[in-house]
């Protein structure tokens, strides 16, 4: 095996579409180490991508938006009040991931191209309408956040693309999210269902939603229908019934070890409408 | 053995709370654990484990693998003893398959090699060719006349004919006449009830670093609950006398029962045979859950009568118990534990050992007794539901004590049940109000606790500081409780006395540390080994005032005049006596050697109150109490440790932990991700009530107390939760699909 510590961007993406056979990027390593110790996968090159100026930065953005770096641990999220204070939803889903040990290496970046379907990182920044900058051999782009996985444990990026870093858009007034997961444990355990919602009132009655699942299907749902549902309502019980029938009904989950199809299809529904009120309480302010 | 002391006030130093001898070097990382063994020259050893549940090796070629280089050697079942039998070729069988795999992850062949990097690698490199074979690894359809069978001519002889080979052991228990007593009952429930395999969860996974030599000579050092053990089925599968090994105990980072037999310790061994180097082998996470011993999962049908005034008129049960793929599930002692609290004039058990493509099970905390209360506590808490009555008062009326006949059989010497449900009744958490859409369970439990062999050596040094050794490997604060038991008995500070742990060369035989035995055991032999440095220490105080032996008696730490007619002399403390003993005498020390009885049952009472969440099926514990009898709490603290702990592997058992297979028998879930012990968070504080009634076999009362605290939570809980839910839930973990799917099914 081959470990790079690259200091530019431009460095990392000529190592990686040059390396040959199996290639990991190594940002907090809570996923690629893991794996490399379980026997999961045996990398021919590892590029650690932390040397790189200003990876580890959150910074607001000219417009009022985020540029999150790739290698900025979820503890730095939660310590930064002002990016708390604008997407309490994206926070709380990378804050899920792990325990405080982990919680200082783990990356929003990392859980997102790691591809698991039940990566907690994921929905609250799809929900968020989040994107991705991708840095690859042709010059960059940008993504958007649930174009990235393609299914457990895939991606779209091409050989040689990094990404650098995730961008949220300005909050802008009158915005709420929220992002919650099952487990059957309090604690260091991974989503059985997860479900973040994105929500822009209007006095009471909503006027923009976004509801997201994930761990109900191969990458995460973005639920357009079930989002048009609570436009132009305040959430009464009605409303959050249709919602929690419209997140079961989008499921396509599987049966396995941490639950059943049934169990999973009827707890969408249930973080579904929980998800929703607790944005739109924090929209209300 | 009758006790000597009968009040607490008598004691000076058992009941208070110093800091464990043994905790420093814990905290600081110097205590040295399994896998912190090494030896110069030394190699790594790795296991070749099976993919399948069950298949024929049709060959293994480690060609590949000895090409590699800083490969040594590679070991299949050919580099063992041929003519093992019994218990000890099942061992064998287990740590290297022979004709057959028999469960996934059993081990096929071994290599050694210079870094655990290149062994891993040279696992891969290991061709093994497979016939696979039908499997089976749930216990009711093993038992079925048709089901794969896992290996002929195992069957006792005690099992009824026309069942499945695997049916291997067959138990009965109990007195009366049924009929008679369902005929007195005003109400009878009858359910059947699952409860899926746990693992003892411990944190340290097994290591071992073996040297064995062309002379038929070795050492092992190892994490092991038994040393003696490990010497003697290691030298049976490796054909060499036992007295060639000698086994040295590491620290034990948890044993639970599951560090009470072997895995990997006589592959290690077989490894250094053939390669004359030291070999080390340390299984990870993954090995300790697919091929070290869980419990077995069971299937348990229970029926009981009560009358409408609350007497359990009857009480049957019949107990189903996969033992993995050998003989030895526990099914004996769940029947025999199923009934054990209480007065039943008609009561039988039925027990059935099955083996099935599982991994071997050991011994999990109470063996078997966890899933007898809860099949029994959770009929006896409907039956309290439906006539309305009073589950503690209930539990009060049909509760042994003294001089009553065990469902098992014998008659119960002094007991603390009563005293247990007493202080359970007193205690604030079972009078305080229960919020809406919370439950509350109660539950007994109660476990044998045993003596066995033991063996202790008390040894005065020159400044009259004192070193016993045990043979007993510390798991539960042993250390702290012995030196308290010799402090109290010499007369001098704990902080005087050390203790040490022996190696399998330097103390007569122990039994291990399991069955709730070593406080009990260990402590018994350690007060008479003092006594008997005592009567020593006096003697040379006789000799030196000049007068008989018998005049002179032991207080405090020094030799005294027994009474006044005995002369005036100063008290001779410890310190000058040890100081010139080599000019008096010669090196005092104490032995006492014994396979005591009377180690006295232990019973418990649980009380629990949880939360379910209605939309989701999850449960949260809200508040836990433990009562239990300890007989005489010697060092406090730990037994609370031992109360808390039980309770907390009850609350993963009862919610959460399970083995999860495919339909290829594969394990699903061999990590802690899947597998789900509780985290800290997930737990209440455990209230703790010591109830101390004395146990007449042990000089200071002691009972032991590690298992019984294990023994009530799946049932307290299991009530709780039902209460909680509106549902009777029959089936462990209650996991929270189960609980949702039980919850929509009572809604319809």
């Amino acid at each position: 095996m081959r470990y790079h510590r690259p200091e530019t961007f431009e460095e990392a993406v000529r190592l990686a579409a040059g390396a040959p056979g199996v290639t990991r990027f190594l940002l907090g390593g809570t996923d690629v180490l893991v794996q490399l110790r379980s026997g999961m996968v045996t990398p021919d090159v590892m590029i650690d991508l932390k040397g790189i100026p200003g990876i580890s930065k959150v910074m607001r953005t000219e417009d009022g938006g985020w540029c999150i770096g790739a290698a900025v641990p979820g503890s730095k999220l939660g310590a930064n009040a002002d990016l708390v204070a604008d997407w309490p939803g994206v926070v709380e889903g990378i804050e899920l991931v792990g325990s405080t040990q982990i919680q200082s290496r783990a990356t929003l970046t990392g859980n997102l191209c790691n591809a698991s379907p039940a990566a907690d990182g994921v929905p609250g920044l799809v929900a968020a309408s989040a994107t991705a900058t991708v840095v690859g051999p042709h010059g960059s782009r940008i993504a958007r956040v649930e174009d990235i996985p393609t299914g457990p444990g895939s991606t779209s990026l091409e050989p040689g693309e990094v990404i650098s870093g995730i961008n949220l858009p300005r909050r802008g007034e009158n915005g709420g999210d929220a992002y919650l997961r099952f487990i059957p444990r309090s604690e260091m355990d991974i989503a059985v269902v997860g479900c973040a919602v994105n929500l822009r009132l209007d006095g009471d009655a909503v006027v923009e939603a976004r509801v997201v699942l994930g761990a109900v299907a191969p990458t995460v749902l973005v639920l357009p229908d079930a989002a048009e549902l609570l436009v132009g309502t305040a959430l009464g019980e009605g409303e959050l019934e249709k919602l929690a029938a419209a997140a079961s009904a989008a499921c396509k989950p599987i049966s396995d070890k941490r639950g059943t199809i049934e169990f999973r299809t009827e707890v969408a529904g249930v973080l579904a409408k929980r998800a929703a009120k607790i944005a739109y309480s924090r929209a209300k302010g | 053995m009758a006790f000597d002391k009968l009040n607490s006030s008598d004691f000076k130093y058992i009941g208070t709370r110093p800091d464990r001898p043994d905790g420093v070097d814990k905290v600081t990382g110097r205590a040295n654990y399994g896998a912190d063994a090494y030896a110069a020259g030394m190699l790594h050893g790795a296991m070749v484990r099976s993919p399948h549940a069950h298949a024929r090796i049709i060959r293994i070629d480690g060609s590949r693998a000895l090409a590699l280089a800083g490969v040594k050697a590679v070991v299949t079942r050919a580099d063992f003893a041929e003519d093992v039998e019994g218990e000890y070729w099942n061992v064998l069988d287990n740590v290297m398959a022979g004709e057959r795999a028999l469960y996934h992850g059993h081990a096929v062949a071994a290599v050694a090699a210079t870094s655990s990097l290149i062994a891993r690698e040279a696992v891969a490199l290991v061709d093994v060719e497979y016939e696979v074979l039908p499997h089976v690894t749930d216990v009711d359809e093993a038992m079925q006349p048709d089901a794969p069978v896992i290996r002929e001519g195992q069957v006792s002889t005690s099992v009824p004919a026309g069942l499945s080979p695997n049916v291997v052991g067959y138990y009965e228990h109990g007195h009366g006449d049924l009929d008679a007593g369902f005929a007195e009952a005003d109400l009878i429930i009858e359910r059947h009830f699952t409860v899926e395999a746990a693992h003892q969860g411990y944190i340290e996974p097994h290591a071992c670093l073996a040297q064995l030599g062309p002379d038929g000579r070795g050492e092992l050092w190892c994490c092991t609950q038994g040393q003696w053990f490990d010497q003697k089925f290691c030298a049976a599968l490796l054909g060499i006398e036992t007295s060639a090994l000698k086994v040295t105990a590491s620290e034990i980072g948890g044993g639970f029962g599951g560090k009470t037999t072997q895995f990997i310790e006589p592959v290690a061994l077989a490894l250094s045979r053939k390669t004359n180097r030291p070999v080390k082998v340390v299984m990870n996470r993954s090995e300790v859950f697919k091929a070290s011993g869980p419990t077995s999962s069971s299937s348990m049908d229970v029926k009981i009568g009560m009358t409408n005034d609350g007497r359990i008129s009857a009480a049957q049960g019949t107990y189903r118990l996969q033992g993995g793929a050998f003989p030895g599930a526990w099914a004996m002692l769940t029947a025999q534990c199923a009934f054990a609290p209480y007065q039943i004039n008609h009561v039988k058990t039925t027990g059935y050992d099955v083996m099935c493509n599982r991994p071997k099970v050991a011994a999990y905390r109470a063996p078997g007794s966890p899933i007898a209360a809860f099949s029994t506590e959770s009929v006896i808490d409907e039956l309290c539901n439906r006539l309305r009555l009073d589950p503690m008062e209930v539990r009060l009326k049909n509760a042994a004590r003294e001089g009553t006949r065990s469902s098992y059989g014998p008659i119960y010497p002094k007991i603390g049940l009563v005293d247990c449900l007493e202080a359970a009744k007193a205690h604030p958490h079972w009078t305080s109000p229960l919020k809406e859409g919370h439950g509350r369970g109660i539950s007994c439990g109660f476990w044998f606790n045993f003596g066995m062999e033991t063996s202790v050596n008390l040894m005065l040094s020159e400044d009259g500081s004192i070193q016993i050794t045990v043979g007993t490997p510390d798991i539960g604060g042993s250390r702290a409780s012995i030196a308290l038991m010799a402090a109290e008995e010499l007369g001098i500070p704990y902080e005087n006395i050390r203790v040490n742990i022996a190696d399998t060369a330097s103390l007569g035989f122990n039994e291990m540390s399991h069955g709730s035995r070593v406080t009990f055991a260990c402590g018994l032999a350690t007060v008479e080994a003092a006594r008997d440095a005592t009567d020593k220490l006096c003697a040379r105080a006789a000799a030196k005032w000049g007068i008989s032996e018998e005049a002179v008696k032991w207080r405090d730490g020094c030799a005294i005049p027994a009474g006044s007619n005995a002369g005036e002399f100063d008290p001779l403390p410890i310190e000058e006596i040890a100081g010139r003993m080599g000019r008096t005498g010669g090196p005092i020390s104490g032995h006492h050697s014994v396979t005591p009885d009377g180690a006295g049952p232990s019973f418990a009472v649980h009380i629990v109150d949880s939360e379910v969440d209605p939309e989701t099926g999850k449960t949260e514990i809200t508040r836990y109490t433990v009562v239990q009898d300890a007989g005489r709490a010697i060092h406090p603290s730990y037994v609370e440790g031992q109360y808390q702990g039980g309770a907390a592997q009850g609350i993963g058992w009862a919610l959460n932990e399970e083995y999860i297979y495919d339909e290829q028998g594969r394990l699903q879930n061999d990590g802690f991700l899947d597998y789900r012990i509780p985290v800290a968070s997930d737990l209440p504080m455990i209230d703790t009530v010591i109830v101390e009634t004395p146990n007449p076999g042990h000089p200071y009362g002691v009972r032991g107390v590690g298992e019984t605290s294990i023994c009530p939570p799946l049932a307290a809980i299991a009530n709780s939760v039902s209460n909680a839910a509106g549902v009777r839930l029959t089936h462990l973990p209650m996991s929270p699909p189960r609980i949702l799917k039980a919850m929509k099914e009572r809604l319809g």
